[in-house]
């Protein structure tokens, strides 16, 4: 977990990326590619609505430009009043309207399915995504960060894919027709109009640009105003100590006051859009008037006076969908950024796990001592290897088995002490741990393991001692694949880790790490996450050799009361008991113990101790811990210092020899 | 209601640009009801009389009204972000300043993610909602009734037919918004879930990860994924029916004030340009409409944000201040006079459902054990130096924070000086009793900034002082920039050890008459713990020293232990009286002694480069509550 970044850092990080948007083109093009992709019928579907809608608009529109004169201006001339002609066209036009109320209504449905389909299929692939990833993005990306792209850049999309985007289709619909019907009626004022379009485009431009710049500036200081916040929240109960209160207040003011300007501005330069657009298309009108009116009376163009009336009317129509396509550039800006926030969690290259050993559970025959897969939970495991993998004999426990004079045909061994599997076999689960030469950096070029080597036979328990930051925790990362080595090898039993399937080689280890995380859910449920297939009594059981029973028999709903937020309500200390009782509930076939007990107290710590020693019992052990009687039973000590192990030895003799070591232990005793 | 005259208050120097949008925005109303008339004249007197004159001077002065709905138009945007902006600023700040009056109890009712919530979104959406009330609902609105009137002006029975359209199409869209409303209400907590579920995920990763158990979680992941989807679409589809229910209005409207202005034309009662007007306004009225049911859908949806906010803006403040106050220590004497207490119930806010949940977690933990601290009688000479030992849950940190007066006790009383705490000034105390919380905080600035906090005008020698004491000197020299390095927001840049003697010097500078240390050695090492005590005792030998400890080491030398246990008082005297005599403590000493010490880590000189990674998860594993 290199270098986690400052609040304040990571929202303003996020600030910068509404600033600069890298391909905007490349992230719409992706993204309407996903939509269609999945949508493409729908999408037609909707499209057809659409014209349907348009068309009986723009047929209604005919209709009312001519009701007066074709239809009414007649009748009140005619003797015989008869209303047949304008019923019949009105039925027409009923008809078309009635299409059109249907085609709205299957559009909205539509759109509905799409919108929230896209949304819940998008959610789905970032968190299935987002579990394959290594270890390495979420070290580097802050839980606020992340949380974000589900919030709110999701929701900027919904918008999108809901509004904007059915919007555009419909206003560019429009103006075709629109723009189709004015150049039949008069070119010179169609190119009048499409120049006052010209100017509301480059306005609307110039305006978003400007607005767009502050919208950012408001982003930013909101984000910078959420960190100022999210700091003094969380240390609220500080300021109060220290009577801080005033100068909170105070320096509060500046962040706000600089959100406020940037936000006035940000809204103002919007706002103008709407009236400057509206006004606009008056201006167009008035324009259009004045210069058809006098082409109509010179004749020149042949411009009557009827179709300049038509022309007027289409006046209206054909800004309108201009400005409300303006209206939705500033939301279709902020959607691509957040689509492009998405589209770089969607990139991240997912956890290599192209590992094919398994682990299986097994019967062993009792005469010839072969191994048998079997799907009912024993105590025994083994290790399921393809054909073609190449093992280390020894720690593989082959040689002894050719010792034995067991079946070994499936095995060519070679002269440099490794063997190939070369028809599929289960080698027994023994729990022997090696890292051979080990260099390891999390960020590279700055080395943290350096040459480590170090082996822990079958049942030996392995205490890793030294300061904070020497490596100790980055150990037990490697061995569980958390991250992958730069050099040298890590094999189990005997198979290089690589060769394993990720799942398998971590359901082999039970972990207790040094920060407990619980989920919501009942505290039965927290327990048997370590193992799904857990009856109650074995969940009891487990919590009782962890001795989280007592306290969690003391809960008025004991085992089923619901934790939230992280178990947020227990103490560090019960959320630690309850992290052994899961490892133990998932009766691992060997542990990994990062500062297990370090937030329990003295006493509790001595009744959990004889739990945790039933459970280190026969199983292959890492612990790193300061407590002395959990180091000083150890089968080995690793002293390790800035990744380099400097001291290895039992307890008497790191005694003994008088280093390090010797040091610590002497320096508390005294 | 009273959310939205709480709310109002807060307006206070942009009322006048609160009044003045509306006003502005009618202006543009009238504005656009102009021009339409204009166009008609335009049309009926100019172009089909082929008169260029009127045709010119119409234009011009539609010109002019033009450029006047423009002025006003961007008036109106610029008076209105403002007061928005600026009722924003202010709903914040009050905010702001209300929590900073808060007691401990009242930080307790809400939650960190939920105040900032308060603080940004929510009054994002306030922002939003009080713009489209400015700006569009008085544009929509006048825009409606001149209208409407105007229609009957040109025809009553005309003008019938849209107010039985306005009627028709308010109804309906009342009707189905209130429908989604209801969904959408539903869906909003299951959208906590998902998120709540998310950030499990990214927090417990290492979790999921070493039990394998990745598609266990996105199975859970997408049953919640899948519920929200089932919830929005019927949301969604509910408001489906609105687009195509309005095109009918607007369509069917236009068929009817046809067929009736036919017959009405041709019977003589109205003239074709009346018809024209008429079918104008149509679309202005049905406009406007439908533009207000949006900003109502928009103000429906930030009521909740109101009613949050409006919450933190009336909390008051829950301790009492005296009306006389005592503005002086004399003395860091403590005596805590048959001591009751219990925490306060708390009543936690409605709309805050993760502080909800943990108070009952929290209530739920201490076992329905309703009085945390029992019948406690113990006097601290001035100047003493005390060791408090006991388990995890015996009320060690409650017991020591009544002494600051961060709770109020329940029975009894709790003096400093031979004066009740609730008869001081509440700054004054704080300033003289000094606790360094068991969760340290720090903030992020610089080392000096942060130690300033005890004394906003220490000099670098004040600090230079304090920090031998709390022996941070020799880590924080070996910075480059000393005392001016950096520091990350909780300090995530230092080890907990680290951290920890920040947080000891910070309280030291104020130079207290009472210094409480709540477990704020347990990441130091046995050596350093001793020499800090050492130096306490020898530089500040008035004060009186409070210390909380795990470590029987930490307490020994004390001159009072006393061992908690379960909210009472176990047992109290000097090491050598509890050895053999108290039961806890002998077995604690016990278990310490024989082999059950830490073996301290922090002994080892501290790591350089690349330390981070340890003390990240540190700093995680040390925030116990």
């Amino acid at each position: 977990m290199p270098g986690p970044r400052g609040n304040a850092g990571r929202n303003a990080a996020a600030a910068k990326d509404y600033m600069k948007m890298g391909h905007p083109g490349a992230t719409f093009g992706r993204l309407m590619k996903d939509l269609f992709a999945q949508y493409g019928v729908q999408y037609a579907l909707i499209m057809v609505c659409i014209i349907v809608t348009v068309l009986a608009n723009v047929r209604g529109n005919l209709f009312i430009q001519r009701l007066i004169d074709d239809y009414i201006m007649p009748l009140v001339n005619a003797k015989d009043k008869d209303f047949g002609p304008l019923l019949a066209a009105m039925a027409a036009l009923a008809a078309l309207y009635g299409l059109g109320v249907l085609a709205a209504a299957v559009q909205s449905v539509l759109m509905a399915f799409v919108t929230q389909g896209f949304m819940m299929r998008l959610r789905n692939r970032m968190f299935t995504h987002m579990e394959s990833l290594p270890l390495g993005y979420f070290d580097t990306n802050t839980r606020g960060d992340v949380m974000s792209l589900y919030t709110n850049d999701i929701d900027t999309l919904r918008q999108m894919v809901s509004q904007s985007i059915p919007q555009i289709i419909t206003s560019v619909l429009q103006i075709v027709m629109v723009l189709v019907s004015m150049i039949y009626l008069s070119v010179p004022l169609t190119v009048v109009m499409l120049v006052i379009a010209a100017i509301m485009v480059v306005l609307t431009k110039v305006l978003t640009g400007k607005s767009g710049a502050h919208f950012s500036k408001q982003q930013y200081s909101v984000g910078e105003l959420n960190g100022y916040v999210e700091e003094m929240m969380s240390g609220q109960k500080v300021v109060k100590v220290f009577t801080h209160e005033e100068a909170a207040k105070r320096d509060f003011r500046a962040v706000n006051g600089t959100l406020f300007n940037a936000s006035t501005k940000a809204n103002t330069f919007a706002g103008f859009l709407g009236p400057i657009n509206n006004q606009l298309g008056y201006i167009g009108y008035v324009v259009c008037a004045l210069l058809g009116g006098a082409l109509a009376m010179t004749g020149a163009t042949g411009l009557t006076l009827g179709a300049l009336v038509s022309f007027l009317t289409f006046v209206k129509s054909f800004t309108m969908p201009i400005s409300q396509v303006s209206q939705q550039l500033n939301s279709i800006v902020m959607a691509l950024a957040g689509a492009e926030r998405v589209h770089k969690l969607l990139d991240r290259t997912p956890e290599s796990d192209e590992g094919k050993v398994r682990l299986v559970n097994v019967t062993r025959d009792p005469v010839s001592g072969a191994l048998t897969e079997t799907d009912s939970r024993t105590q025994d495991w083994g290790w399921k290897v393809p054909a073609g993998t190449t093992v280390n004999a020894k720690a593989a426990g082959l040689l002894v088995a050719r010792e034995r004079g067991e079946q070994l045909d499936g095995v060519s061994f070679h002269e440099d002490g490794s063997a190939t599997i070369t028809s599929e076999r289960i080698i027994a689960m023994r729990g022997d741990i090696r890292l051979d030469d080990v260099d390891f950096s999390y960020v590279p070029g700055k080395q943290i393991l350096h040459d480590m080597s170090m082996f822990a036979k079958p049942g030996q328990k392995i205490a890793l001692v030294g300061s904070t930051g020497a490596g100790k925790t980055t150990i037990t990362n490697l061995i569980t694949r958390f991250y992958d080595i730069d050099s040298g090898v890590i094999t189990y039993d005997g198979i290089n880790i690589r060769d394993m399937r990720k799942g398998d080689l971590r359901r082999s280890l039970g972990m207790v790490l040094q920060d407990t995380h619980l989920f919501s859910g009942s505290i039965m449920d927290n327990i048997r996450f370590g193992r799904l297939d857990a009856t109650d009594e074995q969940v009891r059981e487990a919590a009782r050799l962890a001795n989280a029973d007592s306290f969690i028999e003391k809960l008025p709903d004991g085992y089923d009361t619901q934790l939230s937020g992280d178990g947020g309500a227990l103490s560090q200390g019960q959320r630690q008991l309850l992290a052994i009782a899961r490892a133990a509930v998932a009766d691992p076939p060997a542990l990994i113990l990062d500062e297990a007990t370090s937030s329990i107290d003295t006493r509790t710590e001595a009744l959990v101790q004889r739990g945790m020693d039933e459970l280190m019992r026969n199983r292959t052990t890492f612990v790193i811990a300061h407590r002395l009687s959990t180091i000083r039973n150890a089968d080995c000590i690793m002293v390790i210092e800035a990744g380099r192990i400097i001291e290895r030895g039992t307890h008497d003799e790191l005694i003994a020899q008088q280093g390090r070591y010797y040091t610590l232990y002497t320096g508390l005793s005294k | 209601m009273d959310t939205v005259k709480i709310l109002m208050r807060h307006i206070g120097e942009f009322k006048k640009d609160a009044i003045i949008t509306p006003l502005v925005m009618i202006g543009e109303v009238v504005c656009e009801m102009i021009v339409p008339l204009l166009m008609a004249t335009l049309i009926d007197d100019g172009v089909e009389q082929g008169d260029m004159g009127v045709i010119v001077r119409t234009s011009l002065i539609m010109l002019v009204v033009v450029l006047c709905g423009l002025a006003v138009g961007c008036l109106g945007s610029v008076f209105g972000s403002k007061a928005a902006a600026g009722f924003a600023r202010n709903l914040r700040q009050d905010q702001y300043d209300n929590i900073q009056t808060f007691s401990f109890s009242n930080i307790d009712r809400f939650s960190t993610p939920s105040l900032v919530t308060r603080l940004t979104t929510d009054v994002m959406n306030i922002q939003n909602a009080f713009m489209m009330i400015l700006r569009m609902v008085p544009r929509a609105f006048s825009s409606l009734i001149v209208a409407m009137c105007m229609a009957f002006v040109v025809s009553g029975r005309m003008a019938m037919i849209y107010l039985g359209a306005v009627i028709f199409l308010g109804i309906v869209l009342a009707v189905l918004m209130n429908i989604a409303a209801k969904y959408f209400r539903k869906a909003f907590p299951e959208y906590d879930v998902l998120n709540e579920n998310t950030e499990e995920n990214i927090t417990a990763i290492r979790a999921v990860k070493a039990f394998d158990r990745e598609n266990m979680q996105i199975g859970l992941f997408k049953e919640i994924s899948r519920r929200i989807y089932e919830i929005f679409l019927k949301a969604e589809l509910t408001l489906a029916a609105v687009n195509p229910v309005i095109q009918f209005t607007v369509w069917a409207s236009l068929l009817l004030i046809s067929w009736v202005g036919a017959h009405l034309i041709v019977s003589d009662q109205l003239t074709a340009g009346d018809l024209t007007s008429l079918l104008m306004y149509c679309m202005n009225i049905l406009m406007s409409l439908v533009m207000l049911s949006m900003t109502i859908v928009m103000i429906t949806m930030s009521s909740a944000s109101a009613r949050r906010i409006a919450e933190v803006l009336t909390e008051q403040c829950d301790m009492a201040q005296p009306e006389n106050p005592v503005r002086e220590v004399t003395d860091g004497a403590i005596d805590f006079n048959d001591v009751d207490f219990s925490y306060p119930q708390v009543k936690v806010s409605e709309h805050d459902p993760t502080a909800a949940k943990r108070a009952l977690q929290a209530s739920a933990a201490r076992g329905r054990r309703e009085r945390v601290l029992d019948d406690i009688d113990v006097h601290i000479p001035a100047g003493s130096v005390v060791g408090v030992i006991g388990g995890t849950g015996s009320a060690k940190t409650t017991l020591v924070n009544l002494i600051p007066r961060l709770y109020d006790v329940t029975g009894g009383s709790v003096m400093v000086g031979g004066v009740d705490v609730r008869d001081y000034d509440i700054d004054v105390l704080r300033d003289k009793v000094s606790v360094v919380l068991q969760n340290n905080v720090l903030f992020s600035g610089t080392i000096a900034s942060n130690l300033r906090w005890g004394n906003p005008d220490a000099t670098l020698d004040d600090m230079k002082r304090v920090c031998r004491i709390a022996c941070a000197d020799e880590f924080i020299e070996s910075l480059p920039d000393g005392y001016d390095a950096v520091v990350e927001q909780g300090g995530q840049n230092f080890s907990g050890g680290q951290k920890q003697r920040l947080c000891i010097a910070r309280a030291l500078l104020k130079n207290p008459k009472v210094l409480i240390l709540d477990d704020s050695t347990s990441a130091v090492d046995t050596g350093t713990d001793a020499r800090i005590r050492r130096a306490l005792r020898d530089q500040m030998p008035d004060a009186t020293k409070i210390i909380i400890a795990q470590r029987v080491s930490s307490v020994q030398d004390a001159d009072m232990i006393i061992v908690m246990d379960n909210g009472r008082v176990h047992g109290i005297g000097t090491h050598a009286e509890l050895v053999g005599a108290d039961e806890i403590y002998s077995n604690i000493v016990q278990l310490q002694t024989s082999g059950g010490g830490d073996f301290d880590e922090n002994a080892m000189p501290p790591a350089s480069a690349g330390a981070s990674d340890a003390t990240a998860a540190d700093n995680h594993g040390k925030e116990t509550h």
